[in-house]
């Protein structure tokens, strides 16, 4: 009894301080494990040392596809965070769901802060944002596919990393071959070699605009001659032992990489500082991702993979001026440039770019520089992002039909039939959940 | 012969109710909640939904996808359910016959029951690692370029080997107990009738193990439908891609990973129809045969 009225005593006490101090707390869930985590962790801690008045709490929630199921049905109970990280796939789901959401581009203005998207690099700007242009989600996490080679075995066999696919085929992949390596690896085949396919080759992906202009009849174009090309083109290097493939998991197919059995990798722009830090046998560096010469001769930028953060709506306009000043301090370039170092995924705007540039950042590491050069080269009509509803199954699909073609189960025809069939089948039934 | 019985009929009722209260919230409230998320399609937070009837049920009838994983299942569930079964009752009867050592040995054989599916996802995990899993190079030793997570068939073979392995142990701690619960009179008898083995096996000995195996048998379906799931998950590293998945999974991967709750829903309805058709069939036409003592 005691004890209990010495809690009782405790609790009063630590309410009435509480009040006196008036600090705002909010939440932040986010789906960061390990080093990236940390990293996590840091900067929110640099934000509650900035100031005074508000306190953030990070909370690790699983995988990226957990995470958005957890902030789902926290919604749902009413116990929503006040900010919700959200990856690339589950951007539609989100944004669609008018109301779940307060846009960045208004939370920040309507709170005092200054806001240009213009400031944003312009392969990350419109990701997140709507038909309009209006901002909706805070890119935070945002990485590119690059090209990572091993220096030691491009000069052993004798050749330069390949700008387009016809020099990879012709030129580099039976040299390396000669060489005793595996030419080619990549990491995540819907990501990589469709969503960027289209990005790079400046194709369209998806009627209605890519899908910006609405879930209503959005339908998927990913059934045409260029994709079916490239993906017999793969077929061809595997036969001739030019390219393996290790699985859907992102990681068997980075480790051989890393052991130097494959010369050259397709990953995430975000991979570096992983790789820096794994002192590596060989040298390596890093290019843009290769192109079709007979596709098209003006490359583009490529669309940004990763994950954003959202301001969950439903909260107190105290707690709202609170994310507003976090997502403040997260732009902010010192912010940026830290993450950027420690992670390898590209600041976002324009202005931390340039500190790391003034820096010496890139004269030290030139490779770190790949992914946000990669995203800056001249955009097309195609190039701003794709919003497609269900977006994490017709992924699904893919790595689904690609496995298919890749262990001679299906054809490559029959597999991109089966994979628009599907895909718009889930589109129709997105469609229907947004009414 | 006279029943006892309670003299009111309300005492009954009444310590019934907390166990029906318990049915009540945890099982038919949610599957009322399924039945009727089948008929929509609906946001997943829940701001939007549109009545579609039987749309749900009619795309998983046309799906072919559905289909291959509906044949997967069943093989996955048989081949299981008849090795954890076999492999355990072999155990049982080798380890019944020992006596030196017999706790050792018991102990031994029943350890892994004490893993969780998830670890043991993880340990097939590591055995079946492509570059260098322990298992992985034995297949490649004896010709068979084991492949997880590329090859379907490789992928599922791990699965059938990590999901036996890890139900072996319970089924032979039934087993054991099975048999040393046959009266010792019935085996010296059957020892003097009979001087074969396998013979006394077949005719005596199985028969009285009927029961348990019977009970053995509704576990282990149940355990290979539903319970591998931590297995499965583990195994394919949370991407479905091209590899095999259960019924179960796919309800996870829709409903979970994917938010469609509408589609999802009439998974897991088209799930429920099929293990009360299941355990009609076994208690209508197995339940008959058996014996119990």
């Amino acid at each position: 009894m005691k004890n209990f009225k010495i809690s009782v005593a405790a609790a009063a006490f630590a309410m009435t301080a509480n009040v006196a101090f008036a600090e705002t707390n909010i939440t932040w869930w986010h789906a960061m494990g390990g080093a990236l985590g940390e990293t996590v962790n840091k900067i929110a801690e640099d934000f509650n040392a900035s100031q005074n008045d508000y306190q953030i709490t990070p909370v690790f929630k699983g995988t990226y596809e957990e995470a958005l199921t957890a902030g789902i049905a926290a919604f749902r109970a009413g116990e929503q965070p006040n900010i919700l990280q959200v990856f690339d796939a589950g951007a539609a789901t989100v944004i669609g769901a008018k109301g779940a959401t307060i846009p960045v581009q208004d939370l920040l203005t309507d709170n005092g802060a200054a806001f240009d998207i213009n400031e944003y690099i312009s392969g990350v700007r419109y990701f997140y944002a709507d038909s309009e242009g209006k901002m909706i989600g805070m890119p935070f996490n945002s990485s590119s596919p690059v090209m990572y080679y091993n220096v030691d075995a491009l000069e052993k066999a004798g050749v330069t990393a390949p700008k387009t696919w016809e020099e990879f085929q012709s030129i580099t992949a039976p040299a390396l071959k000669e060489a005793g390596y595996t030419a080619l690896s990549q990491s995540h085949l819907p990501w990589i070699f469709t969503e960027n396919f289209m990005s790079r080759h400046n194709l369209p992906f998806a009627t209605n605009d890519n899908g910006y202009d609405g879930a209503e009849g959005t339908e998927i174009l990913v059934n045409n001659d260029a994709i079916k090309a490239h993906f017999t083109a793969v077929t061809e290097w595997q036969k001739n032992g030019y390219f393996e493939w290790f699985g859907t998991g992102w990681g068997d197919n980075q480790t051989p990489f890393e052991d130097g059995k494959v010369a050259i990798w397709l990953g995430s722009s975000g991979s570096f500082g992983g790789l820096s830090k794994k002192d590596l046998p060989f040298e390596f560096s890093a290019t843009y991702l290769p192109y079709w010469e007979s596709v098209t001769s003006e490359p583009k930028q490529t669309f940004i993979g990763g994950a954003s953060l959202f301001a969950m709506a439903g909260k107190d306009a105290a707690e709202n001026k609170a994310t507003a000043a976090f997502f403040e301090f997260l732009t902010k370039p010192e912010t940026q440039y830290f993450w950027h170092q420690e992670t390898g995924y590209v600041p976002i705007t324009k202005a931390a770019y340039q500190m790391a540039k003034a820096d010496g950042h890139y004269d030290r590491a030139p490779a770190a520089e790949v992914g946000i050069l990669q995203l800056s080269l001249p955009a097309g009509e195609n190039t701003k992002g794709y919003r497609m509803g269900f977006y994490v199954q017709i992924r699904d699909v893919m790595n689904r039909e690609y496995g298919r073609i890749l262990t001679g189960e299906t054809s490559v025809e029959d597999a991109f039939n089966n994979i628009e069939k599907e895909a718009n089948q889930l589109l129709a039934r997105f469609a229907k959940t947004q009414s | 012969m006279k029943r006892a019985g309670f003299t009111t009929t309300w005492l009954p009722i009444l310590l019934l109710v907390p166990q029906l209260l318990i049915i009540a919230v945890f099982f038919y409230w949610p599957a009322v909640h399924a039945l009727q998320s089948s008929f929509y399609l609906q946001d997943p937070f829940g701001f939007g939904s549109t009545y579609v009837g039987l749309e749900n049920y009619t795309d998983l009838a046309q799906s072919s996808e559905y289909l291959k994983i509906t044949r997967f299942t069943v093989v996955f569930t048989l081949l299981v359910t008849f090795f954890s079964l076999a492999l355990a009752l072999l155990l049982a009867v080798k380890a019944d016959t020992v006596i030196r050592g017999a706790r050792t040995y018991r102990t031994l054989l029943m350890w892994v029951y004490a893993v969780a599916p998830p670890v043991a996802g993880f340990i097939g995990l590591l055995m079946f690692n492509q570059s260098w899993g322990p298992l992985t190079d034995i297949a490649r030793a004896i010709g068979w370029d084991f492949k997880l997570g590329v090859n379907f068939n490789d992928t599922a073979t791990a699965m059938v080997i990590v999901s036996v392995w890890k139900q072996v142990p319970v089924n032979f701690i039934f087993f054991l107990s099975g048999l040393q619960s046959i009266p010792k009179s019935v085996r010296e008898a059957a020892l003097i009738d009979n001087r074969s083995a396998s013979g006394r096996f077949w005719d005596v000995t199985f028969p009285l193990l009927a029961p348990t195996g019977f009970f053995l048998l509704i576990i282990n379906i149940t355990y290979a439908l539903f319970d591998t799931f931590g297995i499965i998950d583990t195994l394919v590293k949370g991407e479905p891609g091209n590899n095999p998945m259960t019924l179960v999974y796919k309800v996870y991967v829709d409903g979970f990973r994917g938010n469609d709750l509408g589609g999802s829903s009439a998974q897991s309805v088209v799930l429920m129809v099929l293990v009360l058709a299941l355990t009609v069939f076994q208690f209508r036409l197995v339940e008959r045969r058996i014996h119990y003592t």
